[in-house]
């Protein structure tokens, strides 16, 4: 518990104050709306919309969660085949630096016109192709990027190439996949509400950020942008505790100096 | 082990030539004989450059030669490192981080098939050989780096390979660390009877260790002498007798190229 305290006792710190700052400030300037709400008010909005932001966070999660996954799946798999496979690396890593060029954000209007203004599928693909590129650059640097005499060591037990990629490649991605997981779950979060400013669901985070400035609600706007960034934090500390329980060997050297 | 090889190891007339044809072509071996007889102890000794890990790995049958033969148990280095006939230990220890010490030792045993009783019944034997039973359960970045490299020496000899082979192993350790490892080597390799070979660049070490030293020069990689190293039997006093510091400077001699400035 202590030790808790002492972790996150410095950011609390400095977000409460950072928050109270913020309020005094106001209450003593009274700046106008529109540039930004008090805390109080943000809060005060927050609770009195909680059914409607709810609501509208279930449906940008399901956006962010699904695509997500498909993103994440996805670059994976890229990554598998591109450091397995010559031929899969010269032809897929050209290609996928590429898509990334691309401004993906752009392509939601083009993709409501593929799949429909209203269908999920058109938001879900932006946050799959936006998700994609960190996890397959990344996973493809840590699937490639083996100590040499880790493989020579494998080589020298006559190792298959699969038991190689099994025992040695794989566990040495993983940190570099779950840094890649980390920013991704930012990424699709920022995906999603975006491309439900151009289409999708209506009653959604973006659509609810969209209406509620352009009828000059901006407590209720900021709200909205609230319930997202929690969003975005719950998925990067869930990213976090899969880091932790699949990398016990991380934390060891702590815990056995303590 | 069935019948003794004549030979452990048996280079013959084995040029090596890296980066054929291109500008920055080297000869890293010329013309190298080398054979080392079952249950010796040889060391191969020289500047960088010379091409001694390169020789390691050509007995490893990790680097094919360009010209001539390498036979490991009277048999094609190739073969032989199919039928995991030698265990190989580097100066990095190449623990893998994410295995614990027991798994460690486990990974080749893993490769080859042992059952898991068969398994659990031999890292302990190894922990005991290495002196490391309480730490089985702990990662490789829990342990001291002389710890690692008695792992790595116990994961080297854990399938019963009749042959050593050693990269510089203790190549990483401080002085205190490195004799108290060489004392342990020098015991496994008493109770065990495994043929060595062992690449250093430490002139004590080479001597103290083993029963020939093979000093070799560089540029291109030959064997530039063969000494035979007979001072008995090796205690914490051999360090400090006279015939330790004659041969120590009978192969400090033997080192003297005329390339004057590159080390």
């Amino acid at each position: 518990m202590a030790r808790l305290l002492r972790a996150v006792g410095p950011a609390l710190i400095i977000g409460i104050g950072g928050l109270v700052l913020w309020e005094v400030s106001f209450a003593i300037l009274q700046p106008e709306g529109f540039v930004l709400p008090a805390p109080s008010e943000i809060v005060a909005a927050f609770v009195e919309n909680s059914d409607e932001i709810w609501a509208a966070t279930k449906n940008t999660g399901y956006i962010v969660i699904t695509g997500l996954i498909g993103g994440v799946a996805l670059g994976v798999l890229w990554a598998l085949l591109v450091s397995r496979f010559r031929t899969a690396n010269e032809t897929l890593t050209p290609l996928s630096i590429a898509l990334n060029a691309i401004p993906i954000i752009a392509l939601a209007p083009i993709f409501n016109a593929w799949f429909g203004l209203l269908s999920p599928v058109s938001n879900q693909s932006i946050v799959v192709i936006l998700v994609f590129f960190p996890v397959f650059i990344n996973t493809t640097k840590g699937l490639t990027e083996v100590q040499p005499d880790e493989i020579e060591l494998m080589r020298s037990y006559a190792a298959s190439t699969w038991d190689v990629s099994r025992m040695v490649r794989v566990p040495n991605a993983l940190p570099y996949f779950f840094t890649s997981l980390k920013i991704a779950s930012s990424l699709a979060v920022i995906g999603a509400i975006v491309a439900e400013y151009f289409g999708g669901r209506q009653d959604a985070l973006g659509p609810l950020i969209v209406q509620n400035a352009g009828l000059t609600r901006y407590a209720d706007a900021w709200a909205a942008v609230l319930a997202g960034s929690m969003l975005g934090i719950v998925l990067y500390l869930l990213s976090g505790i899969f880091e932790r329980a699949s990398m016990p060997w991380e934390h060891a050297a702590e815990t056995a100096g303590s | 082990m069935t019948d003794k090889p004549a030979c452990a190891v048996e280079v013959s007339q084995v040029t090596k030539v890296f980066n054929v044809g291109k500008p920055n072509q080297v000869k890293a071996l010329d013309d190298i004989d080398l054979t080392v007889s079952d249950g010796a102890f040889v060391s191969l000794i020289g500047p960088s450059g010379c091409g001694k890990s390169t020789l390691l790995r050509l007995i490893a049958a990790l680097t094919h030669p360009s010209e001539g033969t390498v036979c490991v148990n009277d048999k094609s280095a190739d073969q032989a490192r199919l039928d995991r006939d030698y265990g190989m230990a580097f100066q990095t220890s190449a623990l893998f981080k994410w295995r614990t010490i027991t798994d460690n030792i486990e990974l080749p045993l893993q490769l080859m098939g042992w059952s898991r009783s068969q398994r659990k019944e031999r890292v302990a034997e190894m922990l005991d050989l290495v002196k490391l039973s309480e730490f089985g359960d702990h990662y490789p970045n829990e342990l001291s780096g002389g710890m690692r490299q008695r792992v790595a020496i116990a994961r080297a000899l854990s399938f019963r390979p009749s042959l050593l082979l050693m990269d510089e192993p203790f190549g990483a350790l401080d002085e205190m660390t490195r004799e108290h490892m060489q004392t342990e080597l020098l015991e496994i390799w008493n109770r065990t009877g495994k043929t060595v070979v062992f690449v250093t660049h430490s002139i004590p070490e080479a001597v103290f260790l083993s029963q020939r030293v093979i000093v070799m020069s560089p540029r291109p990689g030959r064997i530039a002498s063969d000494i035979s190293v007979d001072i008995g039997e090796r205690v914490f006093e051999t360090r400090e007798s006279p015939e330790f510091f004659a041969k120590v400077t009978e192969v400090r001699e033997a080192l003297r190229f005329d390339h004057g400035a590159d080390e």
